[in-house]
C-alpha cells in the first residue's frame, strides 16, 4: 500500500504499482491464478480488452461468438477443474446475454466469476446507450455481486470475488466495473482474501450429529446412500467411497453426482430421480436409513414429497445450513463440509455387508434390465436408438471420456448410460436444465481438461440454440467432439405430449438443416450415419481423431425415456414403460 | 400449519443492493413484505433490518436461511410477537377548524395518549406510537373528521432476548481460521 511519511515522497511497497484499473483487473485474474477467461468484447468493456491484448501470452482469452457461450464455456472449464471459471462481457446486451449462464451456475453450484463493463459512472442512470442495471439483474442468481465505480476498489473486490465463488457451497459472482474505474489509474497491490466477517462458508461440524449419523448407519438394516455433486464440489470422492465400501451401504447418485463413484462399482446402484433407475428409487421407499450426501432433495429427485421415503430415517450430510429441511426433513442433519464429517463419520462406522439388501437391488435391476436396458441397447432392427451410441461411446472410450450433455431425452440417456471411471466427467445442466449448454460447455471442458477426451451430447433442437460455438472451436482449434442426436423432435416434449397431451405435437417437430453441411461449413471435420451397423466405426473414426469432429446420428424418431416418474407421482410408482 | 405474524431481524453490513438481495428472497416465494424498516443497529457500521410477514413457521424458517446465506448478512432471526417489543408511529393531519369545534382537545390527547406535534391555523399533526391496534384505533376516531393525511411507519422491534451480534463480530476478528 501506498505511504505517505511527512517530509518524503510518496513511500510505495515492492508490490505496489501505479495502473489502470484495467490492467488492475488482470493483474488480478493472474493473481488468482486464472489461465483462460471466455468472453465478447464490447464498448464499455474496451479498456480491460486492450490489456488482455498486451498481457496476450501470460492469460488466454476465448472469444466465444455470444456472450451465453462465454458463460457456459466458463462453467465447463469449472466443472471439470474445481477451479474458478472466467467470463467477461460488455455492459447492456452483452451482460443479459450472460444471465441464462450464471443462472445455470448459481442453481449447479458452479464456482464462476463474470465480469462486465458498465457505462461511465456519470452516465449511471441515465439509461445511456447500451446501459443496463446488471446488478439488480443477476442479484438474485449470483451468489454476490457488486459494482465497481473507483479503480481503487478493484483489487479487493476481485479478490473476494473468487473467495467468494470458490468458497462454501460455490456458486457465480458479477462484477460490473464502470469504464471510468477501467481508465482511471491506482496503486496496485493484491492480497487474496481468506475470510469475509459476514460470511461462515461452512458451518462448524458438530461431532454428536456425526455420532448420531454413525450409530443410525450401523444399526440400519437396509440403508441406502444416495449422493450428489457436494461429494464432488469438497473433493470428497475417495472418502465417500471408503465410506460406501466399509458399511456396505448401496450407493445411489443424483444426476449432478454422477461420476463420484465410478459406475462400475459393486456397490453403485444407479441413479434416483425422474428417469434414473428402477431399483433405488423403488428402494428410496423401503429403506430404513437413507443418507444423503451433498444433494438438495430436488423435486425431479423426489416426486411426490409426502410419499418421499417416509418410512425411513434421513440423514442428510450438506454444507448449505438452508438447504437442510427444505424439501425434506432430515431426522439427523450433519452440518459441515462433507470432506470434514466423512472423514469423521468413517471412525464410528461398524464394517458391514448388506447382501440380502443389496439382492433386492440386483433383483430390481433385472426387471428393468429386460424391460428396458436390454431393448435400448441390443435393438437389431428399426432406427439407431440413443442409448446404443453412449453405449458405443463407453466401449471405445473405455470410460475414460468426460461427457457433456445438454438436456432433454439425449441427456437423461447420456446419463443413464455414460460410464465413467474417474470423478469430474460428467457436465451437464441439472437444475437449470439450459438447452444450447453442452456445447460451449465442451469447450471449457476440453480446454480445462484438455489430456482427456470431450464428448459433447446434444439433441437436435439444443443444438441450434448455440451452434454458432462452432466457430469458437474452429478458431481455437479445441479437439471436442460433437454428437448430435437427430431425431427430428424436441424429444422429451414430444414425450410429454405423448403421455400427457393426448400426442397433440404442438411445435415440437422439428425441419432440420443440414447439420453435417452447417459444420463442414465451420471447417470440421463430420461425419453422418443412419445405420445401425455404421455406428462402431464412427465412433471410432471420431474418437481416434486428434481434431475437432461433428457427428450425426439418426435416432428412432419417437423413442421415449424409461423408467420414468410422471409429475406428481411417488418414487416407487416409477413406470417402466 | 397456520400463518401468524413473524418479525424478521436481519443484521448487515452497510452494502449497496443488499435491500433488493433481500426483498427478492421474498419475491421469489410469493410472499407479501407487510413492513420493512431499515435502520442503524447498535452495533458500529452494521444495519438492522426489521421485516414483518404473514406465514406459517416452516415458511419463515426457510426465509430466515435464505436471507442469513446471503454474503452480507451478519445474522438473521425470526420472532414471534409474544418474544418482542415492538411499536410503530402514526402520523395524523387534521384540519384544524373540524377539529377544534367537535374535540375537547386535552382530554382526547390525554385518553389517547398521543402527541400534538405541530399546531397551525389550518391543521394539526398528531402522532401517536404504539402497537397496531393503538394506531389503528385512533385512525378510527379521527376519520370521522376527516384526515387530510395519514401515513404509518413499520414495525420497530427489540427483541426479549439478547441478540449476541457485537460477540459473533468479535468471534470473526480472533477466530482467523476461516480459510
Amino acid at each position: 500500500m501506498e505511504v505517505k511519511t511527512a517530509g518524503f515522497k510518496e513511500v510505495s511497497t515492492a508490490e505496489t504499482l501505479k495502473v489502470s484499473g484495467a490492467e488492475a483487473v488482470i493483474k488480478s485474474l493472474l493473481a488468482e491464478g486464472v489461465e483462460v477467461m471466455y468472453g465478447y468484447p464490447g464498448g464499455a468493456i474496451m479498456p480491460v480488452y486492450d490489456e488482455i491484448f498486451k498481457y496476450k501470452g501470460q492469460i488466454e482469452h476465448v472469444l466465444t461468438r455470444h456472450e451465453q457461450g462465454a458463460a457456459h464455456a466458463a462453467q465447463g472449464y469449472a466443472r471439470v477443474t474445481g477451479k474458478v471459471g472466467v467470463a467477461i462481457a460488455t455492459s447492456g446486451p452483452g451482460a443479459t446475454n450472460l444471465i441464462t449462464g450464471i443462472a445455470d451456475a448459481h442453481i449447479d453450484s458452479t464456482p464462476m466469476v463474470c465480469i462486465t463493463g458498465q457505462v461511465g459512472s456519470h452516465l449511471l442512470g441515465s439509461d445511456a446507450f447500451q446501459e443496463i442495471d446488471i446488478v439488480g439483474l443477476s442479484t438474485p442468481i449470483t451468489k454476490w455481486n457488486y459494482q465497481v465505480t473507483k479503480a481503487s476498489e478493484i483489487p479487493e473486490v476481485l479478490a473476494r470475488a473468487f473467495y467468494i465463488a470458490r468458497s462454501g457451497r460455490p456458486g457465480p459472482v458479477l462484477i460490473d466495473i464502470t469504464k471510468d474505474a477501467q481508465f482511471e489509474s491506482l496503486d496496485f497491490s493484491y492480497k487474496k482474501c481468506s475470510g469475509i466477517r459476514s460470511y461462515t462458508p461452512f458451518p462448524e461440524v458438530n461431532l454428536l450429529q456425526v455420532e448420531r449419523a454413525a450409530q443410525a448407519i450401523n444399526n440400519a438394516k437396509k440403508p441406502m446412500i444416495v449422493f450428489g455433486q457436494g461429494v464432488i464440489l469438497g473433493s470428497a470422492e475417495k472418502l465417500l467411497k471408503e465410506v460406501v465400501e466399509k458399511t456396505g451401504v448401496p450407493a445411489a447418485w443424483t444426476i449432478l453426482g454422477l461420476s463420484a463413484l465410478e459406475t462400475d462399482h459393486p456397490l453403485n446402484v444407479g441413479m434416483v430421480g425422474m428417469h434414473g433407475n428402477y431399483a433405488p428409487n423403488i428402494l428410496t421407499n423401503e429403506c430404513d436409513v437413507l443418507i444423503a450426501i451433498g444433494m438438495r432433495f430436488d423435486d425431479r429427485v423426489t416426486g411426490d414429497l409426502n410419499t418421499y421415503a417416509k418410512q425411513a430415517t434421513i440423514i442428510h450430510f450438506e454444507i448449505d445450513p438452508a438447504e437442510v429441511n427444505k424439501n425434506v426433513h432430515a431426522h439427523i442433519p450433519v452440518l459441515g463440509d462433507v470432506k470434514q464429517t466423512l472423514k469423521l463419520l468413517l471412525e464410528f462406522l461398524q464394517p458391514k455387508s448388506h447382501d440380502e439388501w443389496h439382492n433386492k437391488f440386483r433383483e430390481l435391476h433385472s426387471t428393468e434390465y429386460e424391460k428396458i436396458i436390454k431393448n435400448d441397447l441390443s435393438a437389431s432392427e428399426g432406427k439407431i436408438k440413443m442409448a446404443e451410441v453412449l453405449d458405443e461411446i463407453n466401449t471405445v472410450s473405455k470410460g475414460d471420456a468426460i461427457i457433456v450433455s445438454d438436456v432433454g431425452q439425449h441427456q437423461m440417456v447420456a446419463c443413464r448410460y455414460a460410464k465413467f471411471n474417474s470423478s469430474r466427467s460428467n457436465v451437464t445442466s441439472g437444475g437449470l436444465g439450459t438447452m444450447g449448454f453442452a456445447l460451449p460447455a465442451a469447450i471449457g471442458a476440453k480446454m480445462g481438461s484438455p489430456n482427456r477426451e470431450v464428448v459433447a451430447i446434444i439433441g437436435d433442437g439444443g443444438f441450434q440454440m448455440t451452434l454458432q460455438e462452432l466457430a469458437t472451436i474452429y478458431q481455437m482449434n479445441v479437439p471436442v467432439k460433437i454428437v448430435v442426436l437427430n431425431n427430428n423432435f424436441l424429444g422429451m416434449v414430444r414425450q410429454w405430449q405423448q403421455m400427457f397431451f393426448e400426442k397433440r405435437y404442438a411445435s415440437t417437430e422439428m425441419v432440420n438443416p443440414d447439420f453435417t453441411g452447417i459444420a463442414k461449413a465451420y471447417h470440421l471435420a463430420t461425419r453422418k450415419i443412419s445405420e445401425r451397423s455404421n455406428l462402431q466405426e464412427a465412433v471410432q473414426e471420431m474418437l481416434a481423431s486428434d481434431k475437432p469432429f461433428f457427428l450425426e446420428v439418426e435416432v428412432e424418431k419417437e423413442e421415449c425415456v424409461f423408467p420414468m416418474i410422471t409429475t406428481g407421482a411417488s418414487v416407487s410408482d416409477i413406470r417402466l414403460e | 400449519m397456520e400463518k401468524k405474524n413473524y418479525t424478521v431481524s436481519v443484521y448487515t453490513e452497510n452494502n449497496l443492493g443488499l435491500l433488493s438481495r433481500i426483498a427478492a428472497i421474498f419475491l421469489k416465494r410469493h410472499i407479501n413484505i407487510e413492513s420493512i424498516t431499515v435502520s442503524q443497529s447498535e452495533v458500529h457500521e452494521v444495519m438492522r433490518f426489521i421485516i414483518i410477514v404473514e406465514v406459517t413457521e416452516e415458511q419463515v424458517k426457510k426465509i430466515v436461511g435464505q436471507i442469513e446465506k446471503q454474503i452480507e448478512v451478519i445474522k438473521a432471526f425470526y420472532h414471534k410477537d409474544e418474544e418482542l417489543i415492538y411499536q410503530e408511529t402514526a402520523l395524523y393531519k387534521v384540519r384544524s377548524s373540524d377539529f377544534v369545534e367537535d374535540f375537547d382537545i386535552q382530554s382526547f390527547i390525554k385518553k389517547t395518549n398521543a402527541r400534538i406535534v405541530t399546531v397551525s391555523p389550518k391543521f394539526f399533526v398528531i402522532e401517536k406510537t404504539g402497537e397496531r391496534h393503538e394506531t389503528e384505533s385512533l385512525y378510527e376516531k379521527l376519520k370521522p373528521y376527516g384526515l387530510m393525511q395519514f401515513v404509518r411507519s413499520g414495525t420497530i422491534a427489540v427483541s426479549k432476548n439478547e441478540m449476541p451480534i457485537s460477540e459473533l463480530l468479535e468471534k470473526f476478528n480472533t477466530s482467523n481460521t476461516i480459510q
